[in-house]
């Protein structure tokens, strides 16, 4: 296999959202895709009972070279993948710099503070010009609406991996995405996440 | 079918750091796998449990982790490999056990794998259980990498075998929760014949009983190993060290730390300045391959999580070394270099090198860590800790806190480990006031229960899971109600081990392979034990509530239980119950005398404020159609409809 080029290695990701929005999920579907370009992969995340409704992270590592650490260093991510638009900036806080792509989905997931009243969920216009001011380039995705329209809300997930694929940063493509996705799905199921995906890569490509 | 059974000799794949374990242990030929789900270490035995038929395993998910290692150690006995696996509290509950086990010895290789949480990212304490090693004298293995985790399984069975003793694999959650690319080793088929010789010679360790006794001698024996032990460790591929010949600093560092510790060297470009030890053989340290490396600088830092473990041990090893290789400078926790509580990242790793090699490290420009941090204060609300939408214990918690206001006594309720901690917070109306070990809320309340002699006149209650009830409850349950304690417990029977992954339990039909068992009841267990017993549904909030009052006019011990699906469970994802919604027209929003008491007090995450509107809504993409919040709206704008 030949080796195929990453703009930095390691390449950082943070998948970042909500407790039961899919996270997990989507960074195995990621790192799978990567893992058949011959790359080494590294991913951590953290689950269990501290996530339930909480803010969640999967940090992946991409490198030609060797196994990362599972935490990325901070100020050193590459590329955000967030399936929530506050995550996005909570992410940035840690791990961004002013060189970081963001992919955002705009769906908000409220806190249980912000349920109460307790506190402000900001404007999709403000959080919008927050992520412009704190990133290099930046995607806005309703996601979670497509979503819902093909019926189901964990597609946006799917979308957003079409959308990272798209920008063209890393080596992600069609083929390597239904190779990862074949390993759990078939018919109808796989033939609905392949329009996803490319409904995502539509998403950043028409912008 | 799984990749870990089917996956081929050298063939790489993207595995979590649990998952590389199990197929460690396949390749090494175990037999048997015995565990208590806990994270971050339940992927071990479910992984194992997926390919048990095709791989001709034993695998259960055993009641607790004292009995696991019990039934591991059997296997071990009669000759075969076994595999015992829990977090770390679950070594304080088994240790018992293990401290008699470590003297007897062990027969077929069995191997101790406990995953601690640094951090307590998923526990509700960041005990250290590599300590263990040091108090019981058994050998300690902690993976580097997620290639290592595999690795060492193999070694651990072998190195188990040579010594006839336990050898324990320590590993944390940022290796068993993460994953990385493993390249597999060979499947050998071997033959696996189960007897028990115990006919032998009273001291004879492989054909005579398993027995510590005579302490003194079996000790003696048990130490010896340990030397073996240690001359072995010398020579561990396990070990190694990167870096140059004479390094200003050298780290000395295991498990994930030395992930951390390679990624803080190269943030800071000091790879010709600075050396890395990792060890991953730590108990015995192997005191030649130390004295080396301790010998090639004057500065040392020790890179490891919470408690100063590694660094101890190192410096004992330095002080009897101290007329060899001279006086050195340690950097470490005792220090203060690297802190003692909560996790490490390469961030802290790379903080503590750079201060003592004066070196300058911004992680980010100033001007941007200070924005994003503005913008981040005033515009991404933080999220506490929350029961998911649909949870049977937030309807519970709702009940049991109603029910102990409108008692008026200041009643309380003791609490575990499990989903339902969380009462402790607002998401469960902070209903709990006592949180400990697995089991001890039931534990304290019969202690609580027996004050009534001393003026105490609070109801008393206990929640437990339905594992837990299994788990550590059962003995406590005993003792509350052979002392006539006065108290309530109530069981919130969701139906599966549902924190760590929804493995099943005695409770239920079906064991960790999947095949049908006998399920034990638990009401009708509590009923022979003598308790007053009632059954209810937490979402039928109005008998719930009615049935506590009940209870607490009942002397004795009360047992309630609540029976309704984790909203996790397949059964529950694979169906909605209801279409729930908000009649916009009948929700009175802040006009109504509830005070938004949905959202602003029960809160589930599937009800929102509708700012504009100013009236509650549904989110549908959050809302799994649980139903209760419609019994708590006063007004009845919250509607229902079952779904066909």
């Amino acid at each position: 296999m030949k080796n195929v080029s990453l703009p930095f290695d390691p390449y950082n990701i943070i998948i970042t959202g909500v407790g039961g929005q899919g996270n997990v999920m989507a960074s195995r579907v990621v790192g799978n895709m990567l893992s058949r370009k011959n790359l080494n992969i590294t991913i951590g995340e953290t689950f269990g009972a501290s996530q339930r409704g909480g803010s969640v992270m999967s940090h992946l590592r991409i490198s030609a070279e060797s196994c990362w650490s599972p935490q990325i260093p901070k100020g050193k991510c590459h590329l955000v993948i967030s399936l929530e638009p506050t995550e996005a900036i909570r992410v940035l806080m840690n791990y961004g710099n002013p060189n970081v792509k963001v992919l955002c989905n705009t769906r908000p997931v409220h806190a249980i503070g912000v349920i109460s009243g307790e506190q402000r969920y900001p404007s999709l216009e403000e959080v919008k010009s927050w992520i412009a001011e704190l990133s290099e380039d930046c995607w806005f995705l309703a996601a979670t609406e497509r979503a819902l329209e093909l019926g189901n809300p964990i597609l946006g997930n799917i979308m957003m991996i079409g959308a990272a694929a798209g920008i063209g940063a890393l080596p992600l493509d069609r083929d390597s995405f239904e190779a990862a996705i074949s390993e759990a799905l078939s018919g109808d199921k796989l033939a609905l996440n392949l329009k996803a995906y490319d409904l995502g890569v539509g998403m950043v490509k028409g912008i | 079918m799984s990749i870990i059974s089917l996956g081929r000799e050298g063939e790489r794949h993207l595995v979590m750091g649990n998952e590389a374990i199990a197929r460690g242990a396949l390749e090494a030929g175990v037999s048997v796998a015995a565990g208590y789900p806990g994270t971050p270490s339940s992927e071990i035995i479910e992984t194992l449990a997926k390919v048990s038929t095709d791989q001709n395993l034993y695998v259960e998910w055993s009641v607790n982790e004292k009995v696991a290692m019990e039934v591991a150690a059997a296997a071990s006995f009669a000759g075969l490999r076994s595999l015992c696996v829990m977090k770390q509290n679950g070594v304080n509950v088994g240790s018992d056990f293990l401290l008699h086990l470590a003297l007897t010895g062990v027969r077929g290789g069995m191997v101790l794998v406990h995953c601690d949480d640094p951090g307590a990212l998923s526990s509700a304490n960041e005990g250290e259980s590599r300590h263990f090693a040091r108090m019981l004298e058994l050998p300690l293995l902690e993976p580097g990498d997620f290639q290592e985790a595999k690795d060492m399984l193999k070694a651990a069975f072998e190195l188990s075998e040579a010594i006839h003793n336990v050898v324990m694999v320590r590993s944390v959650t940022r290796l068993s929760h993460a994953s990385g690319i493993v390249v597999f080793g060979e499947l050998q088929p071997i033959e696996k014949k189960a007897f028990f010789k115990h006919s032998g010679f009273m001291l004879d360790p492989l054909e005579g009983p398993m027995a510590s006794l005579p302490v003194p001698y079996r000790h003696e024996q048990q130490q010896k190993k340990l030397k073996q032990v240690t001359a072995r460790f010398e020579e561990s591929p396990f070990n190694f060290y990167n870096g140059p010949q004479a390094p200003e600093l050298l780290l000395i560092t295991s498990s994930a730390c030395h992930l951390y510790s390679k990624e803080a060297i190269r943030l800071l470009g000091v790879g010709d300045r600075v050396g890395l030890l990792k060890l991953g053989t730590t108990w015995p340290l192997p005191p030649r391959l130390v004295e080396k490396y301790l010998g090639i600088t004057d500065k040392i830092l020790i890179v490891e999580e919470v408690i100063p473990f590694l660094e101890e041990n190192v410096k004992i090893l330095a002080a009897e070394l101290a007329s060899k290789i001279g006086p050195k400078a340690f950097f470490g926790k005792r220090e203060g270099n690297i802190p003692t509580t909560n996790e490490m990242n390469p961030d802290l790793v790379a903080a503590a090198v750079s201060k003592i090699l004066e070196v300058d490290y911004a992680a980010v420009p100033e001007a941007y860590a200070k924005r994003s941090q503005e913008v981040v204060v005033s515009g991404a609300p933080g999220r506490d800790m929350t029961f998911c939408a649909g949870c049977p214990h937030r309807a519970s918690f709702w009940s049991i806190h109603n029910a102990l206001k409108m008692d008026g006594r200041e009643g309380f309720v003791c609490g575990d480990i499990g989903c339902y901690s969380l009462a402790v917070l607002p998401t469960g109306f902070s209903t709990l006031k006592t949180l400990h070990a697995m089991g001890s809320g039931v534990g304290l309340a019969s202690g609580f229960g027996k004050l009534g002699q001393f003026g105490m006149n609070q109801p008393v209650l206990a929640t437990v899971g339905d594992s837990t009830f299994f788990h550590a409850v059962l003995p406590a349950l005993v003792n509350a109600i052979h002392h006539q304690s006065d108290i309530t417990i109530v069981v919130l029977d969701n139906g599966g081990t549902a924190m760590t992954g929804f493995q099943p339990h005695p409770g239920l039909p079906v064991d960790a392979g999947g095949d049908e068992v006998p399920a034990l009841d638990v009401a009708k267990i509590c009923e022979a034990m003598g308790a007053t017993v009632r059954i209810s549904d937490p979402f039928d909030i109005g008998k719930t509530q009615q049935t506590i009052f009940e209870l607490f006019e009942i002397k004795g011990l009360k047992v309630l239980v609540l029976k309704q699906m984790c909203a996790l469970s397949p059964e529950k994802k694979a169906q909605k119950m209801f279409d729930v919604s908000v009649d916009k027209n009948i929700c009175l929003g802040q006009s109504c005398g509830c005070n938004q008491l949905c959202t602003r007090i029960f809160k589930c995450p599937g009800l929102n404020w509708d700012k504009d509107n100013r009236v509650s809504r549904i989110d549908e993409v959050i809302c799994v159609g649980c139903g209760v919040c419609t019994s708590i709206c006063p007004s009845g704008a919250i509607q229902k409809k079952e779904v066909a």
